[in-house]
């Protein structure tokens, strides 16, 4: 092997989340529910210290997770650990590179110290944000995030919003490729992004970067949803651990992400899972319990 | 020429993008009838105890095995290594068992740890420039298996061995569909050209 061995370029980090596809990601806020989601088939999971539900549901400030109890879900499981640190704060994200974990969730389900985001070039660990359209998402991977994921109403078990953005961020990149040359720098004024992402999207027709459905997936049929739509991966939150019987609803949503193009196969893993997780109506919540307009 | 990548997780539409490239039609496989319809098969980057433990639900073990001991050629990379071996280090987790190596997962360390770098392949003039994503090596090579390349262990433990070849089973703990090096691609389809 030649000696010029390089960490951290942007197709190492933006690799991982490649790897990740097609698969399930499942917040875990202990070692026996990271194992219990190992041995359902997901791909990676998100430690923290509450799920969405109960952050919604007990309010205060939401923060990165113990960093014991992080490193004891890194040592329980061999698949990737990801872990949210809250929006703009650059020491919770170090600290978590420095535990070794393997993705950081910039995360608005935490409460944001900052109207800035993390500068994500300067780690070496990537980074994933949440994006409502094409402009949040092409500012964020322009401060370096390696993955995008939806920004549906987390802790919700209403997938709604997870809809909308994906929905949103598909019109948009099929807008920008109808675009001449002389448009897009106007474009990229209206989305409020970065003109050299605007221009290798309005190019290669989709982004440059791996994105997930997250925010509300509370079933089977939510996940298969989002994967028809068009989304590479599911990130569960509450959905599992909040559900009756969470290891066997676990199984179901991975393998119904797999075969999210077959209704049949989706009937037979959703059938007796028991109760989802109690739902919230969004068009009734308060606009300061939106998650989702928290960082933009 | 017919490639298939089991389509169950992972990365496999960057494979059968490199097969499409090669001028060959790329196909998703999911099940024991996509399976019977190709000339050769491609297990792709992802996390090796979903793939497994899917494919052990969806009756594809068996399947890929017969068909490899019928000659079908096989291309794993990176969890695909692990998928194709006979035993994994530490852990126990479905296998295949065609490909008689014992890999170490995560051997290289976690994702700050990974890395890329050029690689020396056997049989490539020019070396692969080789992402290595929270990878593999092999700690233990049957006799039967030729090692077509080796990286040095950052922590001086001597070279491990990362692409491997025995009869037409092919594996490389990197991911060469993450770049526009189709080399291994192509080795993979004259295996099934040569047949």
């Amino acid at each position: 092997m030649d000696t010029s061995t390089e960490h951290g370029t942007d197709r190492v980090k933006r690799g991982l989340a490649e790897m990740l596809k097609g698969g399930v990601i499942m917040d875990v806020v202990n070692a026996d529910q990271a194992i219990i989601a190992e041995e359902a088939g997901a791909v990676a999971v998100m430690a923290l210290e509450r799920v969405p539900a109960d952050i919604r549901a007990e309010g205060g400030v939401a923060r990165m997770a113990d960093p014991g109890l992080v490193t004891e879900i890194i040592n329980a499981v061999s698949i990737p650990v990801m872990a949210k640190a809250r929006i703009g704060h650059f020491v919770e994200a170090r600290v978590l590179e420095s535990l070794g974990v393997d993705y950081i969730d910039e995360s608005e389900v935490l409460t944001p110290v900052d109207e800035f985001h993390v500068d994500k070039r300067s780690f070496t660990v990537p980074f994933v944000n949440g994006a409502k359209d094409l402009g949040e998402a092409l500012r964020r991977i322009g401060e370096g995030a390696a993955m995008i994921r939806t920004k549906g109403e987390p802790g919700t078990g209403n997938v709604v919003e997870a809809v909308r953005h994906m929905r949103l961020m598909n019109s948009q990149i099929a807008w920008l490729t109808t675009l001449g040359p002389d448009q897009l720098m106007n474009a990229a004024k209206e989305l409020r992004a970065p003109i050299e992402l605007v221009k290798e999207i309005a190019e290669t027709g989709m982004l440059p970067v791996v994105n997930f459905a997250a925010g509300g997936i509370a079933t089977p049929s939510d996940a298969a949803l989002m994967m028809q739509l068009g989304c590479d991966g599911i990130f569960v939150g509450s959905g599992v651990f909040k559900s009756g019987d969470p290891d066997v609803r676990a199984r179901a949503i991975v393998e119904a992400t797999t075969f999210y193009q077959d209704p049949a196969k989706i009937a037979e893993v959703s059938a007796g899972l028991g109760e989802a997780m109690v739902g919230i109506n969004i068009d009734t919540m308060p606009a300061e319990e939106r998650m989702q307009d928290r960082g933009d | 020429m017919r490639v298939g990548a089991l389509a169950l997780q992972g990365d496999f539409r960057e494979h059968l993008a490199a097969v499409e490239r090669l001028g060959h039609d790329g196909v998703e496989v999911r099940t024991p009838d996509e399976l019977a319809g190709v000339d050769a098969l491609i297990i792709p980057g992802g996390e090796s105890t979903t793939i497994g433990r899917l494919a052990t639900i969806y009756g594809l073990m068996d399947p890929i095995r017969d068909s490899v001991a019928d000659g079908m050629p096989v291309f794993g990379t990176c969890a695909g290594m692990i998928f194709l071996a006979s035993g994994t280090t530490g852990v126990d987790q479905p296998q295949l068992g065609l490909l008689d190596v014992i890999v170490e997962r995560n051997a290289f360390g976690r994702q700050v740890e990974s890395f890329e770098a050029d690689v020396r392949v056997t049989g490539l003039a020019d070396p692969m420039k080789a992402v290595f994503i929270r990878a593999p090596w092999i700690d233990k090579v049957g006799a039967d298996v030729e090692v077509l390349a080796t990286v040095d262990d950052p922590g001086g433990g001597g070279e491990h061995a990362v692409v491997v070849r025995q009869d037409r089973i092919l594996a490389a703990s990197f991911h060469p569909e993450l770049t526009a090096d189709d080399r291994l691609h192509a080795m993979l389809i004259d295996l099934a050209e040569e047949r």
